[in-house]
């Protein structure tokens, strides 16, 4: 058990799959001499060599898509797409090629592809480089996703996404590179889909997803304060979703709280909020509530940006909006 | 060149015309719906094309792919039966005409969108350059194709990482309906190439001894290390885009002039000695060289023969694809999910 960050443990994960598995290679823009944007792939070029830690044109289309010809014939490649909004260029590959090529070809083909994304919203980067795209990668059937909230899921995550066969997106979030975590290396993985009761709590479940898991476990500290008591799952996955873990804990506390860093209007959250009152609904005490994005492009402003994100003391006022409204709260 | 070569060449020839006549009867007969993009007229390009490729090398194609497919080897009926939708199609019937996917035989699929053979190839040629095989990928595609992002980005990684493949350039000088000139500032697809110093050639599509010994010299080419290479083949599509296009953009006396100059008719007066060189088309007459004439030796008997046993072949996979059993939805899903393990994929990961 040690102490990383959460870039040095996507680092380790990248070269112990590198290690591992021959027919594991990465590239990207800047992924090799430069060592990479956020550090993930530091060291790995001067260890690995440049067929299996390849520096990339700016051709986002092009090199996805040389991702998913190379997984049809067998390797594993790890295309880092420098931010999620670069993606958007590559995404006749991810969503044309990898997710319909094993589908359309009756299963013949694998599809062993990774692909690393950091996105979100990080500190003034402006509308084109501030997006959170999960919404529209979740609508996509044949892909897999992963939003890692921690070093250690990070860790895990990213070895697995490497070693399965369908193709798996990889969400980093930007303000998570630099924090810390422990990770147990020897610790064995839950699968890559199963979401996390972070906290326990007895009078409502917030559900959350990368960043907005740490915001959310502040959340619940303040909130335990006034002697409200709020669950955290951290989903960890966007697709599949493991509706298991949720409806576990909304029948058990009977309310629902979704924070998502993403736009409210047809965003994750809408997912979770209708699957989950048709699973809970006759144990619902309220209806499922939302803190999420603002519908509009990212404002360079830094007091307008963070206002355009749900902060800590959005999801207090919602929890306690959540209990107000329902029937027989005793408090 | 040795006479089986040539009859094995003339042979696919006839097949591809009669499987791709066959499927637009089944289209009219209301047996196989969506888009159907066919072939006629191109023959030359695919069949002297794959003709000089290995079993170890690797296809990528369009959506206007069932030739290629039929010449790499794949049956008949496997590829009706994909036209028709069925289970016994080489894509379980969940592809349909634009997606033939053949992994045995190293078929990396038929692709609708345009451009995308070019990242895909460039996948599957990184991949054998990274186990340092000596294979060859071939990448087809139109003269559309070539405005694209992807053919600029693709071109470029392969020559920058000296990648093993084959860019085949099928130029029927149209994109849907609209003529090259309209489309391509430079109507010489071949010379884009050397944007990338890629080695690019331009050769007579209709005559299918010229594509042969230029895609034989291109893939000495690629498998011996040399990196990527072009060839351009200026070809012709007799019918329309797809069967739901009657074409009529294109000036009468350009079809005729194409059709006289029929790569079919040609290959087999090019193997033939015994035709009388004044029935047949002049262009033709030009490509009648000394050493097809005697090494053809191909007779309006031998001819006739081949055409019964194709015509055969292909209504038999008619009947096949009519008989056979449609997928089921469990079969969708499977197919979905094969690559799929919801289980733990690693057993405690310090291992
Ligand atoms: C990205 C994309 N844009 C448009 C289309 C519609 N479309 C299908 S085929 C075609 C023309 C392609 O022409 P070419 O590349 O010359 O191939 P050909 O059909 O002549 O063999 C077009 C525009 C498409 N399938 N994909
Ligand atoms: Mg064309």
């Amino acid at each position: 058990m040690s102490e990383w960050l959460y870039w040095q443990a996507l680092n380790r994960a990248l070269d112990a799959e590198l290690a591992a598995d021959d027919s594991v290679f990465t590239l990207g823009e800047d992924v090799g001499l430069y060592g990479g944007t956020y550090r993930v792939t530091e060291g790995l070029l001067a260890k690995y060599g440049e067929w299996r830690v390849r520096d990339t044109p700016i051709s986002e289309n092009s090199f996805t898509g040389l991702g998913v010809g190379a997984a049809m014939l067998g390797l594993r490649p790890v295309v880092e797409i420098m931010t999620v909004n670069f993606a958007l260029l590559a995404m006749d590959a991810i969503v044309n090629m990898a997710a319909k090529i094993p589908f359309m070809s009756g299963g013949q083909f694998p599809m062993g592809l990774t692909l690393r994304m950091p996105g979100g919203v990080a500190k003034q980067l402006g509308a084109q480089h501030s997006q959170r795209l999960e919404a529209m990668f979740m609508g996509v059937p044949g892909l897999r996703m992963v939003v890692p909230s921690t070093p250690q899921d990070a860790y895990w995550q990213l070895r697995q996404a490497i070693r399965s066969d369908d193709p798996v997106i990889v969400l980093e979030h930007e303000l998570l590179y630099f924090s810390k975590g422990e990770v147990d290396e020897g610790a064995s993985a839950p699968p890559i889909h199963q979401a996390l009761l972070r906290r326990e709590g007895r009078d409502l479940t917030c559900i959350a997803y990368s960043r907005m898991v740490q915001l959310t476990l502040l959340a619940a500290e303040e909130l335990a304060k006034e002697g409200i008591e709020m669950a955290v799952i951290d989903l960890r996955s966007l697709s599949p979703i493991d509706w298991k873990t949720c409806a576990d804990s909304v029948n058990s506390t009977h309310r629902c709280l979704i924070v998502e860093e993403d736009c409210q209007f047809a965003g994750a959250g809408a997912e979770l909020a209708a699957t989950l009152q048709e699973q809970c609904f006759y144990l619902l005490d309220a209806p499922i509530g939302r803190v999420a994005g603002l519908p509009i492009p990212t404002p360079f402003n830094g007091d307008l940006e963070a206002a355009s994100i749900p902060r800590v003391e959005d999801i207090v006022q919602a929890a306690r909006k959540q209990l107000g409204q329902s029937k027989g709260v005793s408090r | 060149m040795d006479r089986n070569h040539l009859l094995a060449m003339l042979r696919d020839m006839l097949r591809a015309r009669a499987f791709e006549e066959a499927a637009a009867q089944s289209y009219a007969q209301g047996d196989i719906a969506g888009f159907l993009h066919l072939y006629p007229g191109e023959e030359a390009v695919a069949v002297g094309v794959l003709h000089a490729s290995e079993p170890g090398d690797y296809i990528v194609s369009t959506y206007r792919e069932h030739v290629h497919a039929l010449v790499r080897g794949i049956p008949a009926r496997a590829l009706m039966a994909e036209l028709f939708g069925k289970k016994t199609g080489v894509s379980s019937g969940l592809g349909g005409s634009m997606h033939l996917f053949d992994r045995e035989r190293r078929f990396l699929g038929g692709y609708a969108i345009v451009g995308e053979t070019f990242p895909i190839a460039l996948g599957a040629a990184y991949a054998v350059a990274y186990r340092r095989l000596p294979e060859a990928v071939i990448c087809f595609f139109g003269d559309g194709a070539v405005n694209q992002g992807t053919f600029h980005e693709s071109l470029n990684m392969a020559a920058l990482w000296k990648l093993p493949i084959f860019f085949v350039c099928e130029n029927n000088h149209y994109q849907i309906g609209t003529e090259i000139h309209r489309h391509s500032a430079l109507t010489d697809v071949y010379k884009r190439a050397c944007a990338y110093g890629i080695p690019a050639e331009q050769v007579d599509g209709m005559d299918v001894l010229a594509v042969h010994g230029a895609a034989q010299r291109a893939l000495d080419r690629v498998r011996s290390g040399d990196g990527p290479q072009f060839l351009e083949l200026t070809t012709y599509r007799y019918r329309g885009h797809s069967m739901a296009d009657p074409g009529t953009y294109r000036p009468a006396a350009e079809l005729k002039a194409y059709e006289a100059a029929d790569p079919i008719a040609a290959a087999i007066h090019e193997f033939s000695f015994q035709y009388p060189s004044g029935q047949l088309p002049q262009d033709c007459l030009q490509r009648f060289t000394e050493h097809c004439c005697t090494a053809g030796q191909v007779d309006e008997a031998a001819i006739a023969r081949l055409r019964q046993e194709v015509q055969a072949e292909m209504d038999d996979a008619r009947q096949f694809a009519k008989e056979s059993p449609a997928p089921s939805l469990e079969d969708a899903w499977a197919a979905l999910t094969r690559n799929h393990r919801l289980e733990i994929l690693m057993e405690g990961v310090g291992a």
